[in-house]
């Protein structure tokens, strides 16, 4: 039986590594992918305490999870295209306009 | 009903005045004067009735027409006396103002300001009505500044001409000074008297102290001096003679010009009070006649001739009253009345004759031409130089007479010197007017026509009465005229000295010579030897230098008061300008100085306050907007050092402030 510390471990890093790549990697996708690792880390915690506590509440929440997710990443995608198409780059850096 | 008829003798004119005065530019000229002269008229018969009234009765009568002033001590009528003095100058105004009417139609005609002629006439006749008529010293002065007011219309009648407007405005300026001292005078009598009714004033006059009786007497005098052109106050009646001929017979010859003389008369009672100011008036009077005589001899403008001969006159009736003649002075201003009033009117018709002409050397000849002005002219000549039996033999006479017996010999003199005078001017007026070679220019003298009869018939009139006009004052000192204006004048007369009919006769005869000398040498010198006169004045050119220019009076004048006043006049306006405008100004630049010391501040001020909230706001924004960097990096980084903070502050929270829950947690 896998205790629920190494679940939440594995949650932990995989939100540390999704966290560390959305501020850290300049390219529009990749953060947008590294958004959706910390999603899934967050799933990978709901699943594992709905499991413990034997409740059915978290996994349900993980479902809506995933949905959100994939909701989101259309959006996220379709705002790629359209400042690709402006910008010929996805560089996260040069989308500096929202600022004073 | 003599009530009634008494206050209609000033409404005639007054109506006349105000109908040609407000409507006068609606009707003819024709009409203006009918009604000019028949109002005249009408008050000449009415003045007749009161006089006749006034023979049968010998009742003084006062007509109260109106309460003017009333309230505390104060209380002044518009009310008119009839004495015998008033009724006397009564038809002299009247009767004399009529003829010069009469006379002013056939002068005046076609004038451009005919009806305002007239108009100024009117108002002249009124005021002068008021002046003989008041019962009181308030009435009195009213009609004295009303007849001040139409001389200086009348005077600036071509007031399109300078020297006319200038003249007016002189008479006027030298007639205040006259009217200050009556004012004064009036002021006086108030004060002493508590009022200025006339026969109260008289009945209390010898309660006066010696000294104040004086000073009002010699206020008067000021007053009777500046409107009787005595000096030193003449000189604006010879200037007066630029306004036209009638006016000249009528104010300022035979009624305004006397009303010192009424007003002395009038107050004799005052005085008779003060031998001090008695001799003022003497003497005054006596220099006068000599003085102003000398300057006639020489003037070459025939009205200025008269109208120094009516100031030397003027001197005569002054010296009358002097000497406490006071009937004698007003005889003398009735017939000088006549005869100057002819004078003038004749010397109008001969100017007139001469399409304008006034100077005497551009005269001559004119006799055949002009008979009867000529007639007429002589007349008048004969009856001021004292002709016996012409009106100013009479009169002159007395005075003359009235001086010699009362022992002032140098007054008379003085007085005896000024008829010689009177004579050789008055002659040598005629003599260069109508005799000897025409010497005007050839075109002007085939122009010379006689007057129309409107012209002729007053002066024809006014020779009759020159003529005759001294009778009533025959026998001399006890006349019909002097019983008859006794009641007037008597109150406090001195007592009569007998006087022997040889006397009498001899000073008459006296005067006779003087006269004729005067005739004699002017005769000589215009008519038989006319180059004598030149060489004359030629002998002696200093004196004739003086004479011509009249003593440099008026140069004197010019130079003590004019010039000074004018120079006055300046240095007020020189400090109005700089330093009333001055004060005015600087409240006004201070004003704006504070105007602009406020924008300053608040441009500076103020809205530096308000800049430096808005700069510090800027500044601050310009740090802190640093932190909208735009970087989404920046953005999450900053969302994850928020989170990391709230979470540990959580945990701190649960561990520390909530100790059981975090019990719950191990």
């Amino acid at each position: 039986m896998v205790p629920l510390s190494a679940y939440v471990a594995v949650s932990a890093i995989l939100f540390a590594t999704g966290l560390i790549g959305v501020l850290v990697r300049r390219n529009f996708i990749v953060v947008l992918m590294s958004v959706e690792i910390m999603l899934n880390a967050a799933n990978i915690n709901l699943v594992a305490f709905s499991h413990y506590l034997e409740s059915m509440a978290g996994q349900i929440i993980a479902l809506f999870v995933i949905a959100i997710a994939a909701g989101e990443a259309a959006v996220g995608l379709a705002i790629i295209i359209v400042v690709f198409r402006g910008k010929i780059s996805t560089n996260v850096d040069e989308m500096n306009l929202l600022k004073w | 009903m003599t009530d009634l008829l008494i206050l209609a003798i000033p409404v005639f004119p007054l109506v006349a005045f105000l109908l040609n005065g407000l409507l006068g530019s609606r009707y003819s000229h024709d009409i203006a004067g009918r009604i000019a002269c028949s109002s005249v008229g009408l008050a000449f018969a009415a003045a007749l009735a009161v006089f006749a009234d006034q023979l049968q009765t010998g009742v003084v009568r006062e007509v109260i027409a109106y309460r003017w002033i009333f309230g505390g001590d104060l209380n002044i009528n518009l009310a008119f006396l009839i004495d015998p003095l008033s009724c006397i100058m009564l038809l002299v105004v009247t009767g004399v103002g009529f003829l010069i009417h009469l006379y002013s139609i056939g002068y005046m005609h076609g004038e451009e300001g005919f009806t305002r002629f007239f108009t100024y006439m009117n108002l002249f006749m009124v005021s002068m009505l008021l002046l003989v008529m008041g019962n009181n010293y308030l009435v009195l002065f009213i009609g004295w500044e009303g007849v001040g007011l139409c001389s200086y219309l009348l005077i600036g009648y071509y007031y399109d001409k300078v020297s006319a407007a200038k003249a007016a405005t002189k008479a006027f300026v030298v007639n205040r000074i006259g009217d200050a001292g009556f004012l004064l005078a009036i002021f006086l009598v108030f004060y002493n008297f508590g009022t200025l009714d006339y026969t109260q004033v008289f009945s209390h006059a010898s309660q006066l102290s010696p000294n104040m009786a004086t000073a009002i007497a010699l206020c008067l005098l000021v007053g009777a001096i500046g409107k009787s052109a005595q000096l030193p106050l003449y000189t604006w009646l010879p200037d007066a003679m630029e306004g036209p001929t009638p006016v000249s017979a009528l104010i300022h010859a035979a009624t305004m010009v006397t009303a010192g003389v009424y007003m002395i008369v009038r107050n004799h009672a005052i005085y008779d009070l003060s031998p001090t100011a008695m001799t003022i008036v003497a003497v005054v009077g006596g220099t006068t006649a000599l003085f102003a005589a000398t300057i006639g001899l020489v003037q070459n403008d025939i009205k200025r001739v008269l109208a120094y001969s009516t100031v030397s006159q003027l001197g005569y009736m002054f010296l009358g009253c002097g000497i406490g003649a006071y009937t004698a002075a007003i005889f003398h201003l009735m017939t000088h009345a006549f005869f100057k009033a002819l004078l003038f009117l004749s010397a109008g018709s001969v100017i007139h004759a001469l399409g304008g002409e006034q100077d005497i050397r551009k005269m001559g000849g004119l006799r055949r031409k002009i008979p009867w002005t000529h007639a007429v002219f002589l007349i008048g000549t004969l009856a001021i130089a004292g002709i016996f039996p012409l009106a100013g033999f009479w009169s002159k006479d007395e005075i003359m007479a009235h001086a010699f017996v009362h022992q002032h010999y140098v007054l008379y003199a003085m007085a005896a010197i000024g008829a010689l005078l009177t004579s050789f001017y008055m002659f040598r007026l005629t003599y260069l007017t109508f005799y000897g070679r025409a010497r005007m220019d050839p075109h002007r003298a085939e122009h010379v026509h006689e007057s129309p009869m409107t012209m002729i018939g007053p002066l024809v009139v006014l020779a009759g009465l020159s003529v005759i006009g001294g009778f009533p004052g025959v026998p001399p000192e006890n006349g019909w005229f002097h019983h008859f204006l006794h009641p007037s004048v008597a109150a406090g007369a001195a007592e009569e000295p007998g006087v022997s009919l040889g006397l009498v006769v001899s000073l008459m005869g006296v005067a006779t010579v003087i006269a004729l000398t005067g005739w004699g040498v002017a005769h000589y010198l215009y008519r038989v030897r006319p180059e004598a006169a030149n060489q004359w004045a030629a002998k002696a050119p200093a004196v004739y230098t003086t004479l011509f220019n009249k003593y440099y009076v008026d140069e004197l004048y010019d130079l003590l008061f004019v010039e000074p006043t004018k120079k006055l006049g300046q240095a007020w306006d020189w400090f109005d300008r700089t330093i009333i405008d001055g004060i005015v100004r600087g409240v006004g630049e201070m004003t704006e100085g504070g105007a602009w010391l406020s924008t300053w501040i608040e441009k500076h001020v103020i809205y530096a306050g308000l800049n430096v909230i808005g700069y510090s706001n800027h500044l601050a924004a310009r740090v802190w907007r640093r932190l909208q960097s735009g970087m989404v990096h920046h953005y999450a980084a900053i969302i994850v050092a928020g989170l990391f903070i709230l979470v540990h502050l959580v945990i701190i929270w649960w561990t520390t402030g909530m100790a059981g829950f975090g019990v719950a947690l191990k």
